[in-house]
């Protein structure tokens, strides 16, 4: 049972980093990043590519190595997404909702398989593997790598939650959300901060994305797909546009998954995982932490 | 004449207009698609136009709920797998003829419909489609777990058509059939369309609130467009099982929502030829880029975003009928005073 929990936990907070880029983005400009999970991918990928590179020199590292890759990778989704924004939203800014959604599903469609025509159609191995000795805790095995990593995550939210309230722009992304033409008017630079919204979310899910290519070992180009889906269930559980509400939707999803999927069995898993999410957005569609968020006419 | 070479172009639009709104057009498609099997009747040639079909099926279906009602549906693949597996699993497990099997789809696409967009249609949009989405991967994995459904192998043996006696599971015969059908399915949602409903349903597209307001059952006017959409995606999910023989879990990925997704914003959101057009554009384009097959998909996303950013309403793009037209009406007829005024010094 601690096993299940830890378990829970440890798959619950890489969704809840992915997560964070997608409630930060829809909280301030009430977008559905389709590509996000796209992101992670990415940032799996780009992982993978430094570690090739590298070689010999990353596998004598170990966990140095991956720290190195993570912030590579953070900045090169980073940047991927601040590009993302650039091109495929930000002409469509005011445009009706679905235009923008259908705009998202072509970024989605083009990172995948630009991602395919450049890395091939198969899945790769990732050169690191996180698998170390273990520790008994409580009765459940976890590895140094699977704690580093827990703290790794915790470490990341807690830089973005200081990032968000203590910062100029923290407070400057907190005023757009609340409403962007006021936030034009009182001089801030509205495209400016979307932006880093951006950049910032993509690099958590790129993080993201490093981290689940070492733990789990295998990536391919289509596995941003259902982390994307679980990561946006895990926000709308949280309540969606609420920061602290992603980190608790990450861990209650993980949970959740963990726990249905001993009871029912793993194939049901992600089944488990949507039908939770249709049930939860007809019971409560504004999550655990979520305010009631009218819409604009 | 100065106004002559003004004009000139605008007159090249409303021929082209006219053109497009041509009553006729609808019949000489379907008159190209009869005559087409005398030109090249391989059955390579049948059997790429037959999936073009059942493609433009599954578009026209789909524009039912993106085009007419504003609803972005990104699981719909899910309604076709829901034909393709009931039709699939009553005709080989239970030895029923496939035609039989036709009112019992119906009944499950329209459960389908309710079943999903019952709790979820009172969300809103973006919420809508990663439910739909979520619902498509639900329907995908239970195929691909169940007994019934063969699991990962999914279900062979499917057989063809047979109407009054007639063997229709031959190339031939099933792409006649195919004709037939997804002819009548185009012109019954193009009627829909310009239906009461249809009204309805693109009142809210343009301005849910004011729908709501105008005293329009928002929620049920909706259910309707969603259920419309599954039945049409329930039918071609038989024809697809017909023409295949077999069918099995990958053949309903995301992948083919966002395909059929992509036909009708290429095409043309809300218009029926555009529609048609765009399908058969996705569908039989991959086939003449077989030595780029690997970039197809990656050019697809691309082009959904061009398309998105610069002709949002799509290469043919749906009119507001009634009001456009009276409206050029009215244009043309001033200028032929104009221009009369100008003959007569």
């Amino acid at each position: 049972m601690t096993q299940l929990l830890w378990n829970g936990l440890f798959v619950g907070s890489f969704y809840a980093l992915v997560a964070l880029g997608y409630t930060m983005v829809y909280g301030i400009i009430r977008l559905l990043n389709f590509a996000h999970g796209d992101l992670y991918m990415l940032g799996a990928f780009v992982g993978f590519g430094v570690l090739s590179v590298a070689g010999g020199l990353a596998t004598g590292l170990g966990f140095v190595a991956l720290l190195i890759v993570l912030i590579i990778a953070m900045l090169v989704t980073g940047t991927a997404g601040l590009l993302l924004e650039r091109v495929a939203y930000r002409p469509l800014r005011g445009a009706p909702r679905l235009s923008v959604l259908i705009t998202a599903v072509g970024a989605s469609f083009a990172l995948e398989y630009g991602m395919r025509l450049l890395a091939g159609p198969n899945p790769e191995v990732y050169p690191v593997r996180l698998a170390g000795d273990s520790v008994n805790l409580l009765g459940a095995r976890i590895t140094i790598q699977q704690a580093s990593l827990i703290l790794i995550a915790i470490l990341l939210m807690a830089g973005l939650q200081w990032l968000v309230m203590g910062t100029e722009t923290g407070r400057a992304m907190r005023a757009i959300s609340q409403d962007p033409t006021a936030a034009l008017y009182m001089g801030i630079n509205v495209d400016a901060v979307i932006a880093r919204t951006f950049f910032i979310g993509s690099a958590l899910a790129g993080a993201a994305g490093v981290m689940a290519g070492g733990y789990y070992g295998k990536i391919d180009f289509l596995m941003g797909f259902i982390i994307g889906l679980k990561a946006f269930t895990a926000a709308v559980i949280g309540g969606i546009g609420n920061i602290k509400g992603a980190m608790l939707g990450g861990l209650a999803l993980g949970l959740l998954e963990s726990i249905g999927t001993a009871w029912i069995g793993g194939q049901w898993r992600d089944v488990f995982a949507f039908t939770f999410l249709i049930i939860f957005l007809t019971l409560r569609p504004t999550g655990i932490l979520g305010e009631r968020v009218t819409e604009r006419v | 004449m100065t106004t002559n070479l003004a004009t000139s172009p605008a007159r090249a639009r409303a021929l082209f207009d006219r053109i497009q709104q041509n009553r006729y057009l609808g019949l000489v498609g379907l008159a190209v698609a009869l005559l087409v099997p005398f030109i090249t009747a391989t059955n390579y040639a049948l059997s790429v136009m037959t999936s073009a079909l059942l493609f433009v099926m599954l578009a026209v279906g789909l524009n039912i709920v993106v085009g007419y009602c504003g609803l972005l549906d990104l699981g719909y693949a899910a309604f076709f797998a829901i034909g393709a597996y009931v039709s699939g699993v009553l005709a080989t497990r239970y030895g029923w003829p496939l035609l039989a099997t036709v009112p019992v789809v119906i009944v499950a696409a329209v459960v389908a419909g309710i079943v999903i967009g019952g709790p979820t249609l009172r969300l809103r949009s973006d919420y809508l489609a990663i439910v739909t989405l979520g619902f498509g991967e639900i329907i995908r994995i239970t195929a691909n777990n169940l007994t019934i459904t063969g699991g990962p192998s999914g279900i062979y043996g499917i057989p063809g058509i047979m109407l009054l006696g007639v063997d229709l599971s031959g190339p031939v015969g099933l792409y006649y059939t195919c004709v037939v059908v997804v002819a009548l399915a185009v012109l019954g949602a193009a009627r829909l369309g310009r239906s009461r409903l249809g009204r309805a349903w693109r009142f809210i597209r343009e301005d849910e609130d004011a729908a709501e307001a105008m005293g329009i059952n928002t929620y049920r006017v909706k259910l309707a467009a969603y259920i419309g959409g599954a039945i049409w995606g329930g039918l071609a999910g038989i024809l697809f099982g017909a023409q295949l023989s077999a069918i099995s879990p990958p053949s309903f990925t995301f992948l083919w929502s966002a395909l059929i997704l992509m036909a009708v914003v290429l095409g043309g959101m809300g218009s029926t030829p555009g529609v048609v057009l765009g399908a058969i554009f996705i569908s039989v384009l991959p086939e003449l880029l077989r030595e780029v097959a690997d970039y197809r998909y990656f050019v697809f996303g691309i082009l959904l975003i061009i398309v998105m950013i610069f002709r949002r309403q799509g290469l043919w793009p749906a009119r507001a009928v009634e009001r456009q037209s009276r409206r050029d009406q009215r244009k043309a007829e001033e200028h032929d005073v104009r221009e009369a005024k100008e003959v007569v010094p």
